[in-house]
């Protein structure tokens, strides 16, 4: 069902855990869908991603694509980590499956709801990022007989 | 390879070697259609006749109450839609629960979009049905009540033969799905008032694609499958002879073996259950801690979510289930957790081991101590672990 990459990212995930003093924190999603990301960033004062970790209560891809966004994003710059798409994520992975398509929308997003809060603490605007959703799961049945 | 500790019984059984041994003439040798005259199709038939006559035997009906049909999907449909059918003249009211199978549940949501009215009783906190709502729903126009014999999920029992004599009181009709409690439990269909009974061969070490449906005689359902006269003209179809051989040789042997073969799997289930409630803080047991399958087991942990957990189990050469979103394949975690109270995101965090025959003490020793360093390990990775942590 998951490609190797997701396989060994869901194994082997990196950068979990958290950051004390973390220069911006972003949790998104709900436990009603079963899925929940929380991304700490610690940003320097050149706006470098120093460091990253994450938390996630969640399945086998919400997991992976934690780990690969935080991947994606460790060492850059906020503008270009703001750069980093649901579909980047994705691709890193090799594939989702269909079903499990949100998990990268939730990971993209937790990571705009860092920054977020990262500019709110320094009381900057960063270009081109928009107040994230903090609940982005999908709530419509779609279940059909 | 690495060992395999298959605890997935609810979802199927490994078929038994003897079970096979027994089918497999019917594949090589006496391949005649039952219902030719030659010889050769008389062995066939004789072969049918001698494994309704197990089945029906192993629970108290007469041989010409047993149908053969293709499954327990197909009995639990079969049942349904042609009680609708036989009874309109009386009425249009079913009565069901909220826990049923997806066989009932889904053929009743289709009954209701084609003019019927249906019920959904619910349950208590241990999933067994509230008899006093059952009772007040009870119409003029009630023509059935279908209340699975034991859950799927979290393997309780419910309280058939009460169900059973207030519909027989009322004059309506009884079904239950016992496709998980056949071969698991003693049933007799006359102690329990049981109309019909919907049964499956591949949840007791037999083949797939076969089951029955006990209908008591006197009740007038008709026939689902047209086609042919096979099964005294209520199920067409040329007969899967050894498919029927197999649930017959399965039957048997589950019913030699029950008292031996549950009394064991219970100890096996009531000392995991035991070990991962107090080993495992933030833990609860699903389904009635007594009432419930010898072989099923079903725990929710809090703060982690089912997927996870399967994956890493099953990287551990464990197979089990769980009643999560994720693995049922739409975003509501299962019914059943959900009717027995359980918020969503303790749902998610289910997880159902159920036990076979091949099961033994070492192999649970091996799993509890998996469930264990699996569940922290995903806790320590659960935002929803933490902020618990932080707020103690």
């Amino acid at each position: 069902m998951y490609t190797e990459k997701v396989m060994d990212h869901f194994q082997n995930p990196r950068n979990v855990g958290e950051i004390q003093d973390a220069s911006g924190v972003g949790t998104v999603g709900n436990a009603k869908c079963g899925d929940i990301m929380r991304i700490y960033l610690d940003i320097d004062d050149n706006e470098i991603i120093q460091d990253v970790k994450f938390k996630t209560f969640g399945c086998g891809a919400a997991v992976a694509t934690s780990s690969m966004a935080t991947e994606l994003v460790k060492g850059k710059d906020v503008g270009e980590a703001l750069k980093v798409t649901n579909k980047a994520v994705m691709e890193a992975l090799d594939g989702l499956p269909p079903v499990k398509v949100h998990c990268s929308l939730l990971a993209e997003e937790a990571i705009h709801a860092a920054l977020w809060d990262y500019a709110e603490r320094k009381g900057i605007k960063i270009e081109g990022l928009e107040k994230p959703k903090t609940d982005i799961a999908e709530h419509e049945e779609t279940e059909e007989y | 390879m690495k060992k395999l500790i298959y605890l997935d019984n609810a979802a199927t059984t490994k078929l038994a070697p003897d079970v096979l041994e027994a089918m497999l003439p019917y594949y090589k040798e006496y391949y005649g259609n039952p219902s030719s005259i030659y010889e050769l199709a008389t062995v066939s038939k004789k072969a049918i006749n001698q494994s309704r006559e197990t089945l029906a035997k192993s629970l108290g009906a007469e041989e010409n109450e047993i149908y053969f049909t293709a499954g327990g999907s197909e009995s639990d449909n079969w049942a349904l839609k042609a009680t609708v059918e036989a009874y309109k003249a009386k009425g249009n009211h079913i009565i069901t629960t909220k826990i049923e199978h997806h066989a009932i549940l889904h053929t009743a949501e289709y009954l209701e979009q084609n003019g019927c009215e249906v019920t959904y009783i619910e349950v208590d906190e241990n999933g067994v049905i509230k008899l006093e709502e059952l009772k007040k729903a009870i119409r003029p126009t009630t023509i059935l009540i279908s209340v699975m014999f034991a859950n799927n999920e979290i393997g309780t029992i419910q309280p058939i033969k009460e169900i059973g004599e207030l519909a027989r009181k009322h004059g309506i009709v009884f079904h239950t799905d016992a496709v998980q409690a056949f071969g698991q439990v003693p049933i007799n269909v006359d102690e329990y008032h049981i109309d019909m009974l919907s049964g499956s061969g591949h949840k007791l070490n037999g083949p797939k694609g076969i089951g029955f449906l006990y209908i008591r005689k006197g009740i007038k359902i008709r026939s689902f499958i047209h086609g042919g006269a096979q099964e005294r003209k209520r199920r067409a179809g040329t007969e899967n002879v050894p498919g029927i051989v197999g649930i017959g040789k399965a039957t048997e042997r589950a019913v030699a073996s029950m008292e031996e073969r549950t009394a064991k799997e219970k100890e096996l289930r009531d000392y995991v259950i035991g070990r991962v409630l107090k080993e495992v803080p933030y833990t609860r047991l699903n389904g009635h801690p007594t009432k419930r399958l010898p072989n099923n087991i079903n725990f929710s942990f809090q703060f982690i979510e089912g997927e996870s957990l399967l994956i890493m189990l099953d990287m551990e050469g464990i197979c089990s289930s769980s009643g999560s979103a994720c693995t049922s394949g739409s975003l509501d975690p299962s019914h059943v957790l959900l009717a027995i109270g359980l918020p969503h995101e303790i749902a998610h965090g289910s997880l159902r081991l159920t036990l076979g025959e091949d099961n033994t003490k070492e192999d649970m020793d091996f799993v509890i101590d998996a469930v264990k360093r699996i569940v922290e390990r995903l806790r320590s990775m659960s935002p929803l672990y933490e902020d618990f942590m932080k707020n103690k």
